[in-house]
């Protein structure tokens, strides 16, 4: 018994350096998860020897991972704070990677169609002053749905989510009582409805309960065949979410030298108004030169092939000046 | 004088009375079923759901990026298994020292104190556990990693494995003891090659069975094994865990995810049955026949 | 005299290590008791004359043991130490107003745990109220009722619910409990019980209902497990006692057996309130995350398990963790009463020294 138990062992400790893998971690947002393992797992095929592990907790995870040094890399769709990077006990640079979309999307019974939502509709049925499909504000801005009598589930984040962020930015933005009120953040008091764990979550309950209507990044409806609408953006017209429309809601950004920056509500007139950029949480000073090395060489990888591989997914692409000052950033800042 | 149901002295009993009986044993029996009603339900599901998605290419490949289909949860089940080798290893050696302790040198005030205190750390909420894990060892090596996931899970295990040998090495007669000592062998000597040996049945299944109750843990992991959706082998990486795979599958939006949930969770399920049985069968023989 | 009895009533042998599973401790009776402290003296004195050679081996020996009984004591006191150490910033930033307060508002930094109190108590009120009249049932229907063979493979199968792990129950939750719930459960509730106001509101599935529900099913193993036990252990003489004055079978039980039992039952009531109050996944699956206080049982809430597990890896900013460790550490405060009061109740059943002999 005691031979085999060592044979085990010695076979265990062989197969663990025959493997010899180098592995990074990063954790955070579930908004680009869908991109981001498409990547690692191309990145993987390409490097049999690195394995980059990303665990979606959310965007807060994220942020407060790499804050405490015990991931290699964090991403997150919500920029930190200038009190988080303050905190932080590591130097960290925002590196855009992808545009996504926030959407709107819905489960009731007997509506099929493409519903239009007003900022004022969104945010009156978020405060809970809209509790009902049936209410006439919404017939007001879709006269030909016939809507159910049939109370309706809000559903948003239970954890510290980027995608919250960016959905809390844009109803900052456009109803003063939501600035007043829950304000935005990662995570925030909602007045009403239920918490789902990652946009995965969300998307679950959305599919799960009749009468639902929860806020999602664009793949997770589309991926789950879940129906979304277009909201009206500050031209006053009615925009779907989608490659194009993200792309212009990009457009004309002035990006700032440290990339954080909100697209939300822009103008422009087929801008989808609630979209953003999403970014890696890199250390400046890794700790690890080795891990810091593969990390850096990854990201020049995203920022060319990686690029390519995006609208598959129905994530918009960085626009190239973004891509070549973020090249000069990387170059620059971080060391290795 | 008796009273026997059937008897002609029942016929005397008031209606009530009568009724109450009844009653109460339907009560009982209804109670039963419908204590037994979810038991069968969750297994007839598990199979249902799940002994279909079970295949080859469950069993040997990594989760595939979300969306896609395929994939498995073979990294899960290695990393789970290499989580429970580490918690075994720290829970066993002191489980059973304590056990030893209890029974062979703490019958005294102290010793009710070591007691009471294992019960204490058995109460006390996994998720507890694995906030305090995170604070002791995740935060410190400033990375999330299976060792810490196994330090976790050995936590839960010391107080039942303690319990669990304390009872069966009591079972021991004295007679064994003496006999021993008055050979002169030492009692360390005693304590370890004729006091556990004659239990050793009974104190392995004990182990087998607080293994059984953490191989299903998941709270502790969320903050101390992390997930991975590589194969890994390293203690000090995040590694993936079948209970934490099924959880994460669980809330996800994907019917594809949904499936191998249930087919992660029927192979869970199954390792644990296998163990509380394999229990079941080895205390029927041996010494606990006849004694309990 | 003692030895027969037990073994009158325990037929199919209550295994001890068949609760390690469910991690209950022995609150009856069980077979074998220890020698008496005559022969333990004889012990000693065997031990005395052992050869000096051995002694340095034994005391060794006995050091790694009080070592590895120590290291318990250690485990606790570290849980306990880290807990208090990391959540010292909350508790210094709100003192008591964090037990009372009603928002938990992470973008404003304020913190109030009165929400998730207040579900993880209803939670679990609710779990009891299922589980102990289930669970007393089926533990008479066993060891009173049921036919012989039958009553090994009903109690193995009762603590097979207790086996299985919590993230089942919760999958199992989402998937087939909920979906019953808000077709056919709720609907039937909100028409016939919705005036109590506990029953209105929308229907969702998952919610308070379901957790209490699913909570009650993962509690009843270990009421049920300890009330048979405690009911085994009634002596067969009181039985026939009142059989003898003319009882019918369920007068025995009322009145011979479960009224010496119950301060045994209560304790494993207590019992399971412990592990109700410190369930995580399952009730995070089912509970709907609404840290808010409501009526009505269909509503969502959230316990102070599962804020936990949904935020701690991310909580940003330092006050933020803080207070969930705090919730953490109230936690742990409250089982270890809850499971103090728990074995209080048992040495109060056996005694002082036969708890020490056989605790």
């Amino acid at each position: 018994m005691i031979r085999t138990l060592r044979v085990l062992l010695c076979l265990a400790v062989l197969a663990s350096c025959a493997m010899a893998q180098t592995q990074l971690n990063g954790a955070g947002a579930t908004f680009p998860y869908p991109m981001y393992s498409k990547w690692f797992n191309e990145y993987h095929n390409l490097h049999p020897d690195i394995q980059i592990n990303y665990q979606s907790i959310g965007s807060g995870g994220g942020i407060r991972q790499v804050m405490a040094g015990t991931v290699d890399f964090g991403a997150s769709d919500g920029p930190m704070t200038d009190q988080q990077m303050a905190e932080s006990k590591v130097k960290i640079i925002h590196l855009p990677t992808v545009l996504g979309a926030v959407v709107p999307a819905y489960n009731i019974p007997g509506v099929n169609e493409e519903l239009k939502f007003t900022p004022q509709l969104i945010a009156d049925i978020y405060l809970g002053k809209i509790s009902n499909w049936s209410d006439p504000a919404i017939a007001k801005v879709n006269p030909n749905v016939k809507f159910p009598n049939q109370s309706i589930t809000v559903v948003h984040r239970s954890d510290g989510s980027g995608t919250t962020y960016i959905f809390t930015d844009y109803l900052s933005k456009v109803s003063q009582e939501w600035a007043g009120g829950p304000g935005k953040g990662t995570s925030v008091k909602w007045p009403v409805g239920m918490g789902g764990k990652g946009n995965e979550g969300v998307a679950g309950n959305i599919k799960m309960l009749p009468g639902s209507i929860g806020y999602v990044e664009l793949i997770y409806a589309l991926q789950n065949k879940i129906n979304f609408g277009s909201v009206q953006n500050s031209s006053k017209t009615f925009v779907k979410a989608s490659l194009e429309s993200t792309t212009a809601a990009a457009a004309g950004v002035k990006m700032p030298p440290d990339f954080r920056v909100s697209i939300t509500n822009p103008s422009g007139k087929d801008a989808y108004p609630i979209a953003s950029f999403t970014w890696l949480l890199i250390p400046t000073h890794p700790t690890d030169k080795a891990k810091g090395k593969i990390l850096k060489d990854f990201l020049f990888w995203m920022l060319d092939q990686g690029q390519t591989m995006t609208s598959a997914l129905d994530y918009a692409p960085l626009p190239k000046d973004v891509v070549a000052k973020e090249k000069e950033a990387i170059t620059k800042q971080v060391h290795d | 004088m008796l009273n026997q149901p059937g008897s002609a002295q029942t016929a005397k009993l008031s209606l009530w009375r009568r009724f109450m009986n009844h009653a109460a044993t339907g009560f009982a029996v209804g109670a039963a079923i419908l204590v037994l009603a979810p038991l069968l339900a969750i297994f007839v599901y598990l199979l249902v759901k799940g002994a279909g998605s079970v295949n080859w290419a469950f069993l040997t490949q990594t989760p595939k990026p979300p969306g896609e289909l395929g994939g498995g949860m073979a990294n899960a089940m290695v990393g789970s298994a290499l989580i429970l080798a580490v918690a075994s290893v720290l829970g066993v050696p002191l489980g059973i020292g304590c056990g030893i302790y209890l029974a062979e040198y703490g019958r005294n005030r102290f010793g009710d104190l070591v007691r009471f205190t294992a019960d204490v750390l058995n109460g006390v909420p996994s998720i507890v556990i694995g906030i305090a894990v995170y604070g002791l060892i995740v935060l410190q090596q400033k990375h999330f990693s299976a060792f810490s996931g196994g330090v976790a899970l050995g936590i839960m295990m010391v107080p039942t494995i303690a319990r669990a040998t304390e009872e069966m090495l009591m079972m021991v007669p004295n007679v064994i003891r003496e006999a021993a000592l008055g050979l002169g062998i030492p009692k360390w000597r005693t304590t370890l090659s004729i006091t556990l040996r004659t239990a050793s049945a009974g104190v392995i299944t004990g182990c087998m069975l607080a293994f059984a109750r953490v191989a299903g843990e998941t709270a502790p992991l969320l903050f101390t094994a992390f997930g991975n959706q590589f194969w890994n082998l390293k203690l000090n990486q995040p590694t993936a865990a079948l209970s934490l795979q099924v959880f994460a599958y669980a809330i996800s939006p994907y019917e594809d995810w949904h499936r191998q949930a249930w087919a992660g969770a029927l192979i869970l399920i199954v390792m644990i049955v296998v163990a509380v049985a394999a229990v079941r069968i080895v205390t029927s023989r041996g010494m606990l026949k006849g004694t309990s | 005299m003692s030895r027969t009895e037990n073994e009158m009533n325990s037929p199919e042998g209550i295994n001890p290590t068949q609760k390690a599973v469910t991690g209950i401790p022995a609150l009856a009776k069980t077979a074998t008791q220890r020698e008496t402290s005559a022969t333990s003296s004889v012990l000693e004195r065997i031990r005395q004359t052992q050869p000096r050679s051995s002694r340095f081996p034994d005391a060794t020996f006995r050091a790694v043991i009080l070592i590895t009984a120590i290291s318990v004591f250690a485990i606790v006191v570290f849980v306990a130490w880290e807990l208090i150490d990391k959540s010292r910033l909350s508790l210094h930033q709100f003192g008591l107003s964090f037990f009372y307060g009603h928002d938990w508002d992470p973008v404003n930094e304020v913190f109030g745990a009165v929400p998730f109190i207040y579900g993880t108590l209803v939670s679990s009120f609710l779990a009891l109220l299922i589980a102990i009249p289930l669970s007393v049932g089926v533990a008479v229907y066993i060891t009173e009722m049921c036919p012989v063979r039958l009553r090994a493979i009903i109690a193995f199968l009762v603590e097979l619910l207790a086996a299985i792990p919590s993230v089942i129950y919760g999958l199992w939750g989402i998937f087939v409990l909920a979906p019953l719930l808000r077709v056919y459960v709720e609907p039937f509730l909100a028409k016939t019980l919705g005036w109590t106001g506990f029953f209105s509101g929308p229907m969702y599935g998952l919610g308070m209902l379901a957790a209490g529900i699913i909570l009650s099913i993962m509690v009843i193993p270990i009421i049920a497990s300890i009330t048979r036990e405690v009911l085994t252990a009634v002596p067969q003489s009181q039985r026939e006692a009142v059989l003898a004055l003319g009882a019918t079978r369920w007068e025995m039980i009322r009145m011979g057996v479960l009224r010496n039992a119950r301060i045994g039952i209560i304790g494993g009531i207590i019992l399971g309130l412990g592990r109700a109050l410190g369930e995580t996944m399952a009730v995070t699956m089912v509970i709907g995350n609404r840290p808010e206080i409501s009526q009505s049982l269909f509503a969502g809430g959230y316990t102070m398990a599962s804020v936990i597990a949904n935020e701690f890896t991310e909580a940003t900013g330092d006050v933020y963790l803080s207070a969930l460790v705090e919730i953490g550490l109230a936690l742990f405060i409250v089982t270890l009463i809850v499971n103090a009061l728990a074995r209080l109740l048992v040495w109060s059943i056996t005694g002082g020294s036969a708890a020490r002999a056989r605790a």
